[in-house]
């Protein structure tokens, strides 16, 4: 199993090695990969159907609760094969649509790295587990959507489509993390036991709330559903892929393998039927208006999943049958009416179904393939379709006060997702056959069969219902309820209600497909209101996200070294003088400080004078010559209080810096101000605050005690161990003699980059 | 005495930074200096002021004992002045050579790359 599962992934390793092996004549083989995961997949249907459930657990992080567990039950075997089944056709349909393309391994590859995440997502039985695979869905998907990376609407659709789903992903992390805290529990099976506690928790609105975010966000729903039209912009075996049977279905599969852990309460049930209804209907109306096929497309499939949400928001034993046949429905026929689009793309070159017209005349199995789609859409009898839309009727009108305001949100929608299937399904066939296509012919099979395949299914499951219910139907409602489900799905539910609205919606649908005509002024009316739709306000925030990260860059690196110098300066000062003030009483213990000589307080007034003249003089020359003051007044301060090494070492080096300075002073610019007085004001101010606050804490630190044990561990081995009798050299040359030896090698470092800058010859330079 | 010591050290720290705060880049060597100096007094004074009693083993004893001062932090000091040579004897080099080059030592005109030139 954990073979069937990541076998994508190790395919997509070898695909380039794969696709040369083949010299590019029969890539339709690649399509046996996924054939073979649905033949074993559906193996499992006899098993599965009679009420079993399987589990498959590896160890991975045991320490973290997070293992390698998967499990099948209706709900994942439902989505196990439609991922493999419409993957095996999407495999064989792109060896035929992108014959030839330059980088056909790459897309195999992603292809078949998205159908292992997706395979990871619907069976993963650990919550840690399905995080992973749903974020390796959100990857692989950027990568198939901007798989034409040169065309820059194509990149930027990619990256809005992973930008909105990795946001969700890790909302839906968090919310994944803080149901293990609650529970203390990370297998999907086992937390439905727990619902009961789950729900009593003070968490339990964030966890569904962060839940919801994820879902909502892959599910394309309302306001996060803009990323979706945007991701037309992949090839159309893409689209077909992600938005019939796959990605976008991840958001409604998470909701529905929740719904007995965190379904059956009032604000899961609310939430989701105001989102579902508001995406469904705001989403149909948007389809009617759309001049793209795959436009067109975009926006039912939107509907769509917004009726899968409001149906799992219902939340009812018939809304959850509902939703389950409506999920095959819908894979079914959208994949069908995507594949034929991208037949007439391919043929065509346009997408525009107002130029789009008769093209049954020259390739009429595509055309019938599109009819049969467009009736299991609109829920004509005898399909598949009409049993999904009663099943939808049934449970709306059983759903308490509100149903009739239910019903008349799913009536709005059908009727104009009716009218989207019909334009994308049937009107590219009839009427007139426009010059400029009668030179076009048939593609190959490859490309027409997989969507007559599945288009007679959506008609044959609708003629024969058993050969669904009991085998898929049934072991999902029992998943999704936990109770042993009763009912069987029927073609024919004699005259009532709701074939009545059945009949008014169809009728509806249909006069309505007979008085708009799809023209540009329609489009126009649509994208009116682009200015304020969610997708603008995103832009909108991005733009502004922009713009305010630019400004606070700019304000903090500014690239002037006394800005920064500036910025850590006044912050260290304000966390010193908030710690001195607050936490530490200042006082100064006078018994412990010696006297003051005359001759100390001479050179410590010497000193003084030398650093203000040094900070004040308007010659280079004296400035230097007072900091060499300042450094000989350091060798008496050293030769004062027992430091005749280091009085010595001040004196050379001291001489040498001045010496230094003097030596290259003449090849120097001339000593200005720069800044003017206002700064030298501000920079003054900081300075003598730092200096203080430095003041203040050394005053502090010399009323501790001080920690002598190492100083005297030195003092009295360095003779015993180090064989001499001055304690400072022998802690440099014998007990830190390593860090002597890196001291001299930096000093090395040093004189050579002296050394070479002086040799340095700037030839170019000299030359002008 | 620790006192005054004290203040020096103060006064040090914030002419350093004052010159450090400088556009030219000479000043910012001096107070480079001056601050480098504070710092070292700063540990010479942590490490406690004595008088008159360096950290030398006398020739007829073979510990140091008593009183003494403290050789620990005039080892490290030690060690700062002969690096903070090498990072200044390094700097003013740098500065000269720049100079020559850009024709400048204001750090705001110092902003162009290579290709500018």
């Amino acid at each position: 199993m954990l073979i069937a599962i990541l076998a994508g992934f190790l395919l997509a390793l070898f695909m380039p090695n794969v696709i040369r092996g083949l010299k590019g004549k029969s890539s339709i083989g690649i399509a046996l990969l996924p054939f073979s995961l649905f033949s074993y997949f559906i193996s499992f249907l006899p098993r599965i159907s009679s009420g079993e459930t399987l589990h498959f657990n590896w160890s991975w992080v045991p320490s973290l609760g997070v293992g390698l567990d998967f499990y099948l039950d209706g709900l994942s075997l439902l989505f196990t094969l439609l991922i493999t089944g419409i993957g095996t056709l999407v495999f064989v349909y792109t060896s035929s649509y992108l014959k030839g393309h330059q980088y056909l391994d790459r897309f195999y590859a992603y292809l078949s790295m998205f159908m292992a995440s997706m395979l990871g997502v619907v069976m993963a039985d650990n919550i840690i587990t399905l995080f992973i695979f749903w974020e390796l869905t959100s990857i692989s998907s950027f990568f198939l959507i901007g798989f034409n990376n040169d065309s820059e609407p194509s990149r930027k659709s990619a990256l809005t489509a992973l930008g909105v789903t990795g946001f969700g992903g890790l909302f839906l992390l968090a919310g994944m993390v803080t149901l293990g805290y609650i529970t203390d529990e990370f297998q999907i099976s086992s937390l439905a036991a727990m619902s009961g506690e789950i729900h009593g928790h003070d968490l339990y609105p964030w966890v569904i709330g962060l839940v919801f975010i994820g879902a909502f966000t892959k599910s394309a729903q309302f306001p996060f559903h803009f990323w979706l039209p945007g991701a037309m912009k992949a090839p159309t075996p893409v689209s077909t892929y992600l938005h019939s049977a796959t990605m976008v279905k991840a958001g409604i599969y998470l909701l529905a393998r929740f719904t007995p852990i965190l379904g059956n309460h009032v604000m899961w049930n609310t939430t989701l039927i105001i989102v579902g209804s508001i995406t469904m209907l705001y989403a149909a109306l948007h389809a009617i208006f759309r001049l793209d096929l795959k436009g067109i497309l975009a926006y039912s499939t939107i509907s769509a999943l917004g009726i899968l949400t409001f149906l799992i928001g219902l939340g009812t034993e018939e809304a959850l049958t509902a939703a389950a046949v409506f999920i095959l429905v819908h894979a079914l026929y959208k994949a069908t009416l995507f594949l034929i689009t991208g037949i007439i793309d391919h043929e065509t070159g346009t997408r525009d179904v107002s130029q789009l017209g008769g093209l049954n005349k020259i390739m009429l199995p595509v055309g019938i393939a599109g009819l049969l789609a467009a009736v299991s859409n609109a829920g004509i009898p005898p399909s598949f379709g009409f049993v999904g839309k009663d099943l939808i009727y049934e449970a709306t009108l059983h759903f308490g006060d509100l149903a009739w305001v239910l019903t008349g949100a799913a009536i709005v929608t059908n009727v104009a997702l009716l009218f989207a299937g019909f334009l994308a399904g049937i009107k590219p066939f009839v009427g007139k056959l426009p010059e400029k296509f009668s030179k076009l012919h048939l593609p190959g099979p490859a490309m027409w069969v997989p969507p007559l395949i599945l288009a007679v299914l959506g008609i044959l499951f609708g003629l024969i219902p058993p050969l669904v219910d009991g085998p898929l139907i049934k072991p999902i409602v029992a998943a999704l309820t936990l109770q042993d489900p009763d009912f069987y799905l029927h073609l024919w539910h004699g005259f009532n209600v709701i074939l009545a609205l059945s009949v008014a919606t169809i009728a509806t649908g249909i006069a309505l497909y007979f008085i708009i005509k799809p023209s540009e002024a329609l489009l126009g009316k649509a994208t009116r209101f682009e200015s304020i739709s969610p997708h603008s306000m995103v832009k909108g925030l991005g733009r502004g996200f922009t713009w305010f990260s630019a400004k606070w860059t700019n304000f903090l690196q500014n690239g002037y070294l006394r800005y920064y110098l500036i910025t850590i300066l006044s912050f260290l000062t304000f966390l010193l003088a908030y710690r001195l003030f607050l936490g530490v009483e200042i006082y100064v213990d006078t018994s412990v400080l010696s006297e003051i000589t005359i001759y100390e307080a001479i050179i410590v007034l010497i000193m003084a004078s030398a650093i203000f003249f040094t900070v004040f003089t308007k010659s280079r020359l004296a400035a230097v010559a007072s900091m060499g003051v300042v450094g000989y007044s350091f060798c008496l301060i050293f030769l004062f209080y027992s430091a005749p090494d280091l009085a010595m070492t001040q004196f050379s080096i001291d001489t040498l810096t001045v010496i230094l300075f003097v030596l290259v002073i003449y090849n120097l610019p001339k000593y200005l101000k720069l800044s003017d007085n206002r700064d030298r004001i501000r920079d003054g101010l900081l300075s003598l605050i730092f200096g203080a606050m430095i003041s203040i804490l050394t005053l502090e630190v010399l009323n501790e005690s001080v920690q002598k044990d190492i100083s005297t561990y030195y003092a009295e081995n360095a003779y015993l161990l180090g064989k001499g009798k001055n304690v400072v050299n022998v802690i440099l040359v014998d007990f830190r003699g390593f860090d002597t030896m890196v001291e001299i090698t930096v000093l090395a470092i040093a004189a050579l980059g002296v050394f070479s800058l002086l040799k340095l010859r700037l030839k170019s330079i000299e030359k002008e | 005495m620790e006192i005054l010591l004290v203040i020096i050290i103060g006064l040090l720290y914030a002419a350093g930074i004052y010159m450090i705060l400088r556009r030219s880049l000479v000043k910012l060597i001096i107070g480079l200096i001056l601050l480098g100096n504070g710092a070292n007094m700063l540990i010479f004074l942590l490490g406690r002021v004595v008088k008159g009693h360096p950290p030398i083993i006398g020739p007829t004893e073979k510990i140091l004992a008593d009183m003494y001062a403290d050789p620990l932090p005039q080892a490290l000091i030690l060690t700062a002045i002969v690096i903070s040579f090498g990072l200044q004897a390094f700097a003013i080099i740098l500065v000269k050579m720049a100079y020559k080059v850009v024709k400048t030592d204001d750090l705001d005109e110092m902003n162009a790359t290579d290709e500018d030139l």
